[in-house]
């Protein structure tokens, strides 16, 4: 009987060569086995919509994060609560799981020898896990973005979106706007998914190695929260699961965003070499070797920090940008924009004699501390005067505004009087009864010097 | 005689960092044959085992398999399979899953790549829908074989394949182990159970602290043994205990029923006789241990006093 199989069994190929397609449908093959892959697809691809879904339809929406306020107004409101939540959260861990442990899973079920064997090429196993991890973390947020945007339009409908200057998106426009977002955020989730492999190749079968994509997000983001100067900021890639803010602004603040995808991808490569470097000096034979280990990640952290230093002075020389890049009259900009475009907005629900930007001539006078600090940087003391104009009326309108500026640029603007103008009131409009848009608003300030708001 | 040699090994040494794991290593073995590597732990079997798969490269020495020179890591012919530390399966995956995703990673059909044949080769038929994480050792290493199996491979090397199995799947490997070598495969294994070296192997290689300490035939190895520890069972215990201390080249080792004696083979020839010309039945005369397990223990033993 073995003679007869024996003399059945083709040899592998011509070349004796397992071809890195093979070796990719193979690793392919191994992720999708997993039942905590099949959980995580599944989870990705029906929870974001069910969520988006569920919140839309309550009356308390979850008004501190970036465009939630606007779930009751549109589906693709929920798409992009989803992306701020995905941001800190699900990706990282998504990540985590998947490209932190796909050379880590071999090291823990003992088949890295077999694999070898079979395959004889570490550079071809090294790019097959690599594509075959990138392939799954890109199903999974596919389904993050698809999933919510769903759950959106279906629960609330495919309506236009007020942008983050309170300009109004068509619906089209929006649609586009929070494809282009999801997509930008690939580059930071690439940046994750090559430390998740340099993890997961230096640490082996540690748990360490199956959390570092996380724990490097977790302390990105904390970074994040820091009073950092601007330059410091856009030089770690943390900084592109936020930057497509800037998609959501006219004219389009579109220098940050490419400044923080530019470097997720510079760290995207250079994590993913590392582990590339690494992989290949690892002797297989011995039995002790589950992992570089500590030491290797060490010397792999060495050339991340060159890297944030050297990115630092190329964006500082760059773009000019010094300090926290929150500035006065940026702050004074940034408001009585977003104010023209959500007067015209409010003035509309109202039923009133329409007016432009441009007849409002909206301005702003802000000061920080009661007018007691300098002001410029983060913080929720900034206090603002708008003043603006209406056609045929010779003085000039003024509201109050409390802002809260946090250190990425976001703020949210509450409105403190007079209350006909930006206190708490419902409108009533063809979607039904919606909060005063003047009463608070989101808004974003421009962190680089040059850009420019509409 | 086969005097075509699919391993020829001359000075082979292998370091991890200041331990010598193979220490000069010559090997020669020839094609169709199965060859037993048997040492103690750390012995350095495994580092030998993972050189003729291809997993390292030895720091000096030549090593020619199948006639090919390996100079560098997985650089060695095809038509060398096998295992080393377990036979590394997904357990994710079912048995057929398994042999599938290895001959799709070869480039065969997994219609017509024999997963079917190998799978009943080595008993595993039953299961073949069910997923590896309910197996136990025993089918794991079966189904290790199966993978190799599926190679048609012209060298196989195992790690331990008896571990983990019930008698009936043992003489189930061991059966398709002795067609794959009446077939022409050369098959080198390690094991720590002599009785599976001395079931299978026509030849047996013993390695002790990464050196060669014994390689040949079993026969000579047997014939190289000093005195072996027999148990003797007779009609008359007392008598025969009196007959074996006057028998010359006899040490009769305690007081202890039943009568254990040592004694090289030409002395227990001679009280053998004597036995018998005394009248006394003899109803059992058994080594302590096994000629392949004595001659180990005392080659590793002289060879640890070496160093």
């Amino acid at each position: 009987m073995t003679a007869t199989i024996a003399a059945d069994l083709a040899p592998p190929d011509a070349a004796g060569r397992v071809t890195v397609a093979r070796g990719y449908r193979f690793e392919l093959l191994k992720l999708v086995s997993q039942w905590r892959i099949r959980l995580l697809v599944l989870a990705c691809w029906i929870a974001p919509g069910l969520f988006v879904a569920a919140v839309s339809r309550q009356s308390s929406l979850p008004a501190d994060t970036l465009f939630g306020r606007w779930m009751h107004a549109t589906g693709w409101a929920g798409p992009l609560v989803m992306l701020g939540f995905a941001g800190t959260w699900a990706l990282p861990l998504v990540t985590s799981v998947v490209a932190g442990d796909v050379f880590a899973a071999e090291d823990r079920l003992g088949t890295w020898r077999c694999l070898l064997v079979a395959v004889r090429s570490p550079r071809r196993i090294f790019v097959a896990k690599a594509l075959a991890s990138l392939s799954v973390i890109l199903l999974l947020v596919a389904g993050l973005g698809s999933s919510s945007a769903l759950g959106g339009i279906a629960a609330v409908g495919d309506r236009p979106l007020v942008g983050l200057d309170g300009h109004l998106l068509a619906a089209g426009d929006a649609a586009g706007k929070v494809l282009l977002a999801w997509v930008c955020v690939l580059a930071p989730t690439l940046a994750l998914a090559g430390i998740g492999l340099l993890g997961s190749v230096a640490l082996g079968r540690s748990p360490m190695g199956l959390l570092l994509p996380a724990v490097v997000a977790l302390t990105l983001q904390l970074a994040q929260m820091l009073p950092l100067p601007v330059a410091v900021r856009l030089a770690l890639p943390s900084y592109a699961f936020i930057a497509w803010n800037g998609l959501f602004t006219s004219p389009q603040q579109l220098g940050p965003l490419l400044i923080g995808i530019v470097v997720s991808l510079v760290w995207a490569v250079t994590a993913t070499a590392l582990a590339y470097l690494l992989f290949l000096r690892r002797d297989f034979t011995n039995l002790t070797s589950g992992g570089s280990g500590r030491r290797a990640l060490a010397a792999g952290a060495l050339p991340f920090a060159g890297l944030v230093a050297v990115t630092v002075a190329v964006v500082a020389a760059a773009t000019g940008a010094t300090g926290a890049g929150i500035e006065q009259g940026k702050v004074e900009s940034s408001l009585a924009t977003a104010f023209a475009h959500l007067y015209r907005m409010q003035t509309a629900q109202l039923n009133r004699p329409e007016v432009t930007e441009a007849q409002l001539a909206a301005t702003a006078a802000c000061n920080k501390g009661g007018g007691l600090l300098a002001a410029e940087g983060p913080g929720n003391d900034w206090r603002c005067v708008v003043t603006w104009h209406l056609p045929g009326v010779e003085a000039a309108g003024t509201a109050v505004y409390q802002l809260d500026i946090s250190a990425d640029g976001r703020f949210v603007a509450d409105g403190d009087g007079p209350k006909e103008v930006n206190g708490y009131f419902l409108v009533h409009t063809p979607i039904g009864d919606q909060p005063n848009p003047l009463w608070q608003f989101d808004g974003n300030v421009a962190l680089l010097p040059t850009a420019s708001k509409g | 005689m086969n005097t075509v040699l699919a391993i020829r090994a001359r000075g082979i040494t292998k370091c991890f960092g200041d331990v010598v794991a193979l220490d000069g290593i010559d090997l020669d073995v020839a094609q169709g044959q199965i060859h037993g590597l048997v040492g103690p732990n750390g012995a350095g079997k495994t580092t030998l085992l993972g050189l003729l798969l291809g997993l390292a490269v030895a720091d000096s020495g030549r090593l020619e398999i199948l006639g090919t020179p390996v100079r560098r890591a997985l650089a060695v012919p095809d038509g060398v399979a096998g295992f080393v530390d377990g036979p590394g399966l997904y357990p994710s995956l079912t048995a057929r899953q398994n042999l599938a995703a290895l001959a799709a990673l070869r480039g065969g059909d997994a219609r017509t790549a024999g997963i079917d044949g190998v799978l009943a080769e080595v008993g595993l038929t039953d299961v073949a829908d069910d997923k590896a994480n309910g197996f136990s050792l025993g089918m794991r290493q079966r189904l290790g074989l199966a993978a190799a199996l599926l190679t048609g491979p012209r060298l196989l090397v195992l790690d331990e394949p008896s571990n983990g199995l019930d008698p009936a799947g043992k003489k189930h490997v061991h059966g398709v182990l002795t067609r794959l070598a009446a077939d022409g495969t050369t098959v080198v294994l390690s094991s720590h159970r002599m009785d599976d070296v001395e079931a299978l192997c026509s030849e047996v290689t013993i390695v002790a602290t990464g050196r060669v300490a014994f390689s040949g035939p079993l026969s000579k190895l047997a014939a190289e043994s000093r005195e072996l520890d027999y148990r003797l069972l007779t009609s008359d215990p007392p008598a025969a205990r009196l007959l074996a201390a006057d028998t010359a080249g006899i040490g009769v080792l305690d007081d202890a029923e039943p009568l254990v004696v040592r004694a090289p083979t030409p002395a227990l020839d001679e009280l053998v006789a004597r036995l018998v010309r005394a009248g006394i039945a003899l109803r059992e005369l058994t080594p302590v241990v096994s000629p392949l397990e004595a001659a180990f223990l005392a080659l590793t033993d002289e060879q640890e006093a070496g160093r």
